[in-house]
C-alpha cells in the first residue's frame, strides 16, 4: 500500500513551548488511523500542522508525494486535504446549506447540487434543518454539519479532531458508524480521539502520543490488547 | 411643511452617513479592527473627483467612477501596506496605525491641494419643487438617498447571496475555520477594503455636493459620524449601518433646527451615550457571548 500522508520528524512551537518533538508517521491510502493520547499529548497540534494552520520548523508533511511545508492554509484543502476540526468550528451565524456550500468553497460550483445531495443522504438531520442556522443546531448536529462540510470538498484524506468530543454515548456511536461507513466508501481517515476504545475498535492502525512524542505504534487490535494501554488510556 | 423639510435634510445626510457607515462596519466585521482612516478616504474621493470635474471638464457621473476607482486602489494599497504586516499585533497597534494613516492622509492632501478650501461643483444641482411650491428637495438630496438606497440593497445582496459575500461572513466568524474552507482570508479582507474605499468616494461626492467646500480635513467629522452611526446601529451589522446613519442624520438636523445649531453635535454624542448604556450592542448588534 501507499503511503498518502507521510509525517516525518516534524517540530511544532507555540513560542517557546516545544509542542511537538520530532513526530513522524504516516497513513496508508484506504486505512483508518488514528493518533490517541491525553489531554496536551499533541494530537490537535499534528492535525492543525498537517492542515496549515500551524507550521514545522523541522521535517516534512508530504501528501499523496507533494511536500505540503510551504503552501499556504487555504490552498491545502483543494489538494484533497480535508479538516474537521476540534470544537466543529461550524459558522454558527450562517444556515446550514450555506456551511455546506462553503465547504465547497474551492469546488468551482458545478458538482454543487449534487454534493449536497450526497451529504443530505448521508445526514438527513441535516437536510430537515438546512434553512435553519448552525448556531441553533445541538452538538451532535454540529458535528454532522462540520463532517458533512468537510466532505463537501471531496477529500482523499479525512482528518477528524475529536468528533466524540462532549457527545452522549449514542452520539458517539452515531459518529463512529458514519467514520465506518465513509471509510467502507473509500475515504482515507486520520482520526484524533481522547476515547481510544472508540477510536481504536475502528482504526487499522494507531499511534500513541505522550507529550509531543510517538511512544508506541500497532494496529487497533495490538493496541486495544497491549496492557501498557489498557492501563493509562482505557482505564485498567 | 417646514418640519418635512426639515426631516429630508435629515434624511439626506443621514444616507451620506450610512455610506460610509456602511464601510466602517464591513471591515470591523471581517477585519475587527476600527479604520480610523476611512473617513480621510471621503475626502480624498472628493478632492479626485473635484480634479476630475474643475481641470479635466469631466462629467459628474465619470468624476464619480474615478473617484471610485483611485480610493479602491488606495484602500488596497493601505491596507497591504499598513494593516496586512500587524495581522497578529494586538488591536490596540492596528488602531494607532489607523490613526497615523488617517493623518498621513490629511496632511498628504495638504501638500497637494494646499490648505485653502476649495468650491466644490455639485454634480447635480436645483431642486424639485413639490405641494405648489411650499416644499423644495434639492435634487441633491434625492441622488444621495436613491444612491444610499440602492448601495444598500446591492450590498445586502452581495453578502447574502454571492459567493464572496458569503466567505466574507465566513472569514468574519472564524478565520482560521474559513481557511480550512480554502477561502484565502487576506484577498478576502482586501476585497472588503475596496468595496468600502469605494464607498467612501461616493460618500465624497455625495457630501461635497450638498455642502461643496473642500477641504484637507472635510473627511473627518463626517467620518466620526459615520463610526457614530455604525455603533449605534450595531458594529459589524449592515442594517444596523444603514438605520444608524439615518437616524443620526435625523437627529443631527432636527437638533440643529429646532434646538441650537451650536449644540447639535453634542446632542447627537449624547444620544449615542444614551443608547450605549441601554443597548451596549447598538440598535441592530448582537451580542455575541465567546463560546469556550
Amino acid at each position: 500500500m501507499e503511503a498518502i500522508l507521510k509525517v516525518e520528524d516534524i517540530n511544532v512551537y507555540y513560542g517557546s513551548i516545544h509542542a511537538i518533538k520530532g513526530v513522524s508517521f504516516e497513513v496508508n491510502e484506504g486505512e483508518i488511523v488514528t493518533l490517541i493520547g491525553a489531554n496536551g499529548a499533541g494530537k490537535s497540534t499534528t492535525l492543525n500542522t498537517i492542515s496549515g494552520l500551524l507550521h514545522s520548523k523541522t521535517g516534512s508533511v508530504t501528501f499523496m508525494g507533494e511536500n505540503l511545508g510551504k503552501i499556504p492554509c487555504h490552498k491545502i484543502v483543494s489538494k484533497g486535504l480535508a479538516l474537521v476540526p476540534e470544537g466543529r468550528r461550524v459558522f454558527l451565524q450562517m444556515t446550514v446549506q450555506e456551511n455546506l456550500e462553503m465547504g465547497a468553497f474551492t469546488q468551482g460550483g458545478k458538482t454543487l447540487d449534487d454534493d449536497l445531495e450526497r451529504v443530505y443522504e448521508q445526514f438527513p438531520r441535516l437536510k430537515e434543518r438546512m434553512k435553519q442556522v448552525a448556531g441553533t443546531l445541538s452538538g451532535g448536529e454540529q458535528q454532522m454539519l462540520a463532517m458533512g462540510r468537510a466532505l463537501m470538498s471531496h477529500p482523499k484524506l479525512l482528518m477528524l479532531d475529536e468528533p466524540s468530543m462532549g457527545l452522549a454515548p449514542i452520539l458517539v456511536e452515531q459518529i463512529f458508524d458514519i467514520i465506518q461507513e465513509l471509510h467502507k466508501a473509500g475515504t482515507t481517515i486520520l482520526l484524533v480521539e481522547q476515547n481510544a476504545q472508540a477510536a481504536l475498535s475502528v482504526a487499522d492502525r494507531g499511534y500513541v502520543l505522550e507529550t509531543g512524542k510517538v511512544v508506541t505504534t500497532g494496529t487497533g487490535h495490538e493496541l486495544l490488547e497491549s496492557p501498557a494501554i489498557k492501563k493509562a488510556y482505557l482505564g485498567g | 411643511m417646514e418640519f418635512l423639510s426639515y426631516l429630508i435634510s435629515g434624511v439626506s445626510l443621514g444616507s451620506v452617513y450610512a455610506i460610509i457607515a456602511l464601510g466602517y462596519t464591513m471591515v470591523y466585521g471581517i477585519a475587527k479592527m476600527l479604520n480610523f482612516a476611512h473617513g480621510d478616504i471621503i475626502m480624498v474621493g472628493g478632492y479626485i473627483s473635484f480634479c476630475a470635474m474643475s481641470y479635466l471638464g469631466l462629467p459628474g457621473w465619470l468624476a464619480t467612477l474615478l473617484a471610485m476607482a483611485v480610493c479602491t486602489v488606495l484602500g488596497i494599497v493601505i491596507e497591504g501596506l499598513a494593516y496586512k504586516p500587524l495581522r497578529s499585533a494586538p488591536s490596540l497597534a492596528v488602531l494607532i496605525t489607523a490613526i497615523g494613516v488617517s493623518y498621513f492622509l490629511q496632511n498628504s492632501a495638504l501638500l497637494i491641494w494646499k490648505a485653502a478650501p476649495k468650491v466644490y461643483q455639485p454634480v447635480v444641482s436645483g431642486s424639485l419643487t413639490l405641494f405648489g411650491g411650499q416644499l423644495s428637495v434639492p435634487y441633491a438630496s434625492v441622488l444621495t438617498m436613491a444612491a444610499c438606497l440602492v448601495i444598500m440593497a446591492a450590498l445586502t445582496l452581495f453578502i447574502s447571496k454571492s459567493k464572496m459575500g458569503k466567505a466574507m461572513r465566513a472569514c468574519s466568524e472564524d478565520k482560521g475555520a474559513a481557511q480550512l474552507m480554502g477561502i484565502n482570508v487576506n484577498a478576502t479582507i482586501s476585497t472588503t477594503f475596496a468595496i468600502g474605499s469605494a464607498l467612501a468616494a461616493v460618500a465624497g461626492v455625495l457630501l461635497c455636493t450638498s455642502y461643496p467646500t473642500l477641504q484637507p480635513t472635510t473627511g473627518s467629522m463626517p467620518g466620526i459620524k459615520a463610526f457614530t452611526a455604525a455603533v449605534f446601529g450595531g458594529i459589524g451589522s449592515i442594517p444596523g449601518a444603514f438605520l444608524g446613519g439615518l437616524l443620526l442624520g435625523v437627529i443631527e438636523a432636527m437638533a440643529k433646527a429646532y434646538i441650537s445649531t451650536n449644540l447639535a453635535n453634542s446632542i447627537v454624542f449624547a444620544v449615542l451615550i444614551v443608547v450605549l448604556l441601554v443597548k451596549p450592542a447598538g440598535l441592530l448588534g448582537k451580542y455575541v457571548p465567546e463560546k469556550v
